[in-house]
């Protein structure tokens, strides 16, 4: 471990932040600020005939597609431009925005907004995979519903299950997630003095945002100036909602020319807003005569909802992610996912990761009850190694440390005595998964698509400033981009400003998410710091840039196929979870929590262990907790009451370590995180309830209610 | 409009407004205290929490009309006692901030338990501040705050 880099500071925004200082987005104050509020579809599916809007009082106004300059477009640009920024023609889902009341005065505007009478002609929708497969009434997307459908294989599958022994086939499924950043979302967009528009908004990809405005509104990119905002919380939810708000809203700013602010309440926060998309993922296992795995046939679909928006790629990540960390030999993998009239799916911490992950260290220990195996050792036996062949036909390019790693979880949680102890059934259990996380964009994504560029300048007075467009959500980016450059730069943690990103100020370094802002980004900012070291002496102003290259060594990616390396470098983790269960209320009581992470090098130890009580505790929520059930369309959890995540006495104290295990291309050493210590703890989770009650768990979150259906199906 | 006199951070004020309208309300858009958020307006999440009369409670939950004659202390009141700076510098310390959000209602909650209970166990902690709800942290270095605000500001409560 690099102790200089690794040993913890404090972070540079705590004090402000815990005092109330810090300005989120609903505390800065705007002259003359209106606002504005969402008429929404109350119909999954249905054809526009008409929108009857009440006479308005005067200073208040209703904008719809009509209102869309000329040159400009009714599609919100994102990775796919099929989201319209006003519903007119036709709505797919319930809460969808046909148009934007804006006024002064919030309760005359919810008022209004439920005068505002909405005719539609009714068809038929469809919610659940398999009616999206069973095209009922007519297709939402395309001719199939299918918004994607991949296929991967390695080695020769079809020869593997000719000469299988057994096969085993299972199914596995995740529900829904909300992300509950506790900020809800929150956008003001304003015509500035100088004609530019200006977006303020809480979230993570400031990029993105003005991309996505100066398209709706038909201006030049450089027209449009997004600041964002000290951000509440995001894991993904605020990755591209934040360009689906912004854009009806700057329709609406364009035209009345006042500032106006768009804040969502938690119920409207979670009703409509885009969740972590539920996942069906089959298994066909081909074992030989002794028990090996000789092959694997795994079919991922997932409900994607009412736009593609990034499902495609969820979709890669998902099924890039579904074979774990072992090294099966021969694998075939198909990935779909389906347009639905639920309220769209997107990005969440992870990205389709846990989903697959998930599935698939489920089924790995199904497989060993089912031949009787020891959990662990059955896994270890397909334990990825250094040059490796992944599932895309790439390479694992790094040392793997997971024999050590599973050899310090053993110490620290007890887990292999547990195991022997705790008889199936006995309602104890201990539960152990493993994962692996990419780092960066999927594929070709950081060189063709997003071509970082970090710009750094020295100041006559020798103070630096780090022009980034990546954000702090809670993640520590303040302190840790700080840090690098500082520690580079032999100056102060306190000489390095870094301001919340500005469009016209700051060069694009890409959004904040897909564990890229250490990774990727980091490398950058310490590359560009050690230009900037080498020209420290000149007495002038110095700015120095670095932009994104490729690593060496790597097999190309091949986007039409699928093909080559999926990732540069993972982070790695093993997760422990001992529960206990109620034989009375199948209540399961958590009694230990044990985590292993290799994240490269540490940039601050206190900043990445907060990442993992973080993501392991939000990981245990997906896991147990957050039922969130849709139902004709709508969510039948909408409060924070019904919908309930972890409090401070739901879990015992996280016990985690790190191992060293520095990467070339990372700053420091360093690789991904905050992904990564997501994707663990469901899988041991379940597993660990799977011993206790002694029945298979096959989906989450494990509720009393569903231990209860697999004790009556295992021994009836 | 009724007259509703209070004070706030120790400074009095009178004010004429509906009396269901929410004290969140007030503090946040008429006295500008914007330390005071807003996670769920429905008393789940304790972004809001703020002392009255020594109670803590959701600010967004308090009908104005019960807030005759009370004394409110909110984060900006509290950041500026010894008790407060404490908490400030033990969250600090302790890696018990990341996005922030509800960081202000759990420094409130801490002074809350600290001032009954000077010096919590873990499970008294946990307890006591599980009516604030973080959705960052998992919590473990927020309860590390609070046992090391207890131990750093023994004799202040």
């Amino acid at each position: 471990m690099n102790k200089k880099i690794s040993t913890p500071i404090k972070r540079v925004d705590a004090g402000m932040k815990t005092g109330g200082s810090t300005r989120y987005i609903g505390d800065i104050p705007f002259e003359g600020m209106l606002y504005g509020k969402v008429v929404r579809s109350s119909r999954a599916r249905a054809k526009v005939k008409g929108v009857h809007v009440p006479v308005l009082p005067e200073g208040y106004y209703y904008i719809d597609a009509g209102d869309i300059p000329e040159d400009g477009k009714n599609r919100i640009e994102m990775i796919k431009d099929d989201w319209p920024v006003f519903a007119d023609r036709e709505v797919r889902f319930i809460g969808e925005t046909i148009g934007l009341l804006v006024g002064p005065d919030r309760k005359e505007l919810n008022r209004l907004r439920d005068e505002v009478k909405v005719e539609y002609e009714e068809l038929t929708p469809v919610f659940t995979i398999e009616e999206a497969e069973a095209v009922k009434g007519g297709p939402v997307h395309g001719k199939d519903n299918v918004y994607g459908d991949y296929h991967l294989k390695k080695g020769d599958p079809d020869a593997a299950f000719a000469e299988a022994d057994r096969i085993i086939e299972d199914t596995v499924r995740t529900g829904y997630q909300e992300h509950i950043y506790m900020e809800p979302q929150g956008v003001i967009a304003r015509v500035q003095e100088d004609g530019k528009l200006g977006v303020f908004f809480s979230g993570q990809c400031p990029f993105y945002v003005r991309h996505a405005v100066s398209a709706t509104m038909g201006v030049p990119e450089e027209q449009v100036e997004v600041q964002q905002t000290v951000t509440g919380g995001a894991f993904g939810g605020k990755e591209h909602y934040p360009d689906v708000i912004s854009t009806p809203l700057a329709v609406a700013a364009g035209k009345i020319g006042k500032p106006i602010g768009l804040f969502f309440d938690r119920i409207e926060d979670i009703s409509f807003t885009p969740k972590r998309h539920p996942s069906t993922t089959h298994f066909r296992t081909a074992l030989d005569k002794e028990g090996n795995i000789i092959a694997m046939d795994i079919d991922v679909r997932l409900n994607a909802g009412a736009y593609e928006s990034c499902s495609l790629v969820v979709l890669q990540r998902a099924i890039f992610s579904v074979n774990s960390v072992y090294n099966i030999p021969n694998v075939k993998i198909r990935g779909r996912a389906f347009a639905t009239n639920n309220v769209p799916s997107d990005a969440y911490r992870g990205f389709g990761a846990p989903q697959g992950l998930f599935a698939m260290e489920t089924h790995m220990s199904h497989v060993a009850r089912a031949i009787g195996a020891e959990e662990l050792e059955l896994k270890g036996r397909y334990l990825l190694k250094q040059g490796d062949v992944t599932v895309t036909n790439g390479r694992i390019h790094e040392e793997v440390k997971l024999p050590e790693m599973i050899r310090r979880i053993e110490e620290m949680s007890g887990y292999r005595r547990k195991v022997k102890e705790y008889t199936p059934g006995s309602w104890k259990g201990i539960g152990l998964s493993l994962f692996n996380h990419g780092s960066g964009f999927t594929g070709n994504g950081e060189q063709e698509i997003i071509k970082g560029v970090v710009k750094m300048r020295k100041r006559a007075d020798g103070i630096v400033d780090l022009l980034v467009s990546n954000v702090e959500m809670g993640q520590g980016l303040q302190t840790t981009f700080r840090k690098i450059a500082a520690m580079v730069l032999e100056i102060p943690v306190d000489s390095v400003v870094y301001n919340d990103p500005n469009t016209g100020l700051v060069p694009d370094s890409g959004p904040t998410c897909a564990s890229r802002s250490i990774a990727i980004v980091g490398y950058l900012v310490q590359e560009a710091a050690k230009k900037l070291k080498k020209r420290w002496d000149e007495s002038d102003v110095v700015e120095v840039s670095h932009q994104y290259e490729t690593p060496e060594g790597l097999i190309p990616w091949d986007q039409n196929n699928l093909q080559g390396d999926a990732y540069p470098s993972y982070g790695w983790g093993v997760n422990v979870v001992e529960v206990e269960v109620d034989p009375l209320t199948y209540e399961v009581t958590t009694k230990g929590i044990w985590a292993v992470h290799d994240v490269g090098v540490a940039i601050d130890e206190k900043i990445v262990e907060g990442q993992v009580d973080g993501g392991i505790i939000q990981a245990l929520g997906y896991g147990s907790l957050e039922k969130l059930e849709v139902k004709d369309g709508r969510f039948q959890q909408k409060t924070m009451a019904d919908y309930t995540i972890p409090t401070s006495m739901d879990f015992p104290r996280i016990k985690s370590s790190l191992v060293d295990n520095p990467y070339e291309y990372g700053p420091f050493g360093a690789k991904g995180a905050g992904e990564l210590v997501f994707d663990g703890a469901a899988a041991a989770f379940a597993d660990a309830v799977q011993m206790a009650v002694d029945g298979d768990i096959k989906q989450i979150p494990v509720t009393p209610e569903y231990i209860m259906e697999v004790r009556e199906n295992a021994h009836s | 409009m009724p007259t509703v006199k209070f004070s706030v951070n120790g400074t009095s004020h009178s004010i004429d407004t509906d009396p269901l309208r929410r004290l969140l309300d007030v503090l946040r858009e008429d006295l500008k205290l914007t330390g005071v958020k807003e996670g769920c307006g429905e008393g789940e999440c304790g972004a809001c929490s703020v002392l009255k009369d020594g109670v803590l409670v959701n600010s967004c939950m308090i009908p104005m009309g019960t807030c005759e004659g009370s004394e409110i202390i909110t984060p900006e009141g509290l950041r500026e006692t010894d008790q407060g700076k404490t908490i400030i510098d033990a969250y600090g310390e302790s890696g018990a901030v990341q996005c922030g959000f509800c960081t202000p209602g759990m420094m409130m909650a801490t002074e809350a338990l600290l001032r009954k209970n000077p010096s919590p166990s873990e499970d008294e902690a946990r307890e006591a501040l599980s009516g604030n709800l973080c959705r960052c942290t998992g919590y473990d270095m927020i309860i590390d705050g609070v046992l090391k605000a207890a131990e750093r500001g023994k004799g202040l409560w």
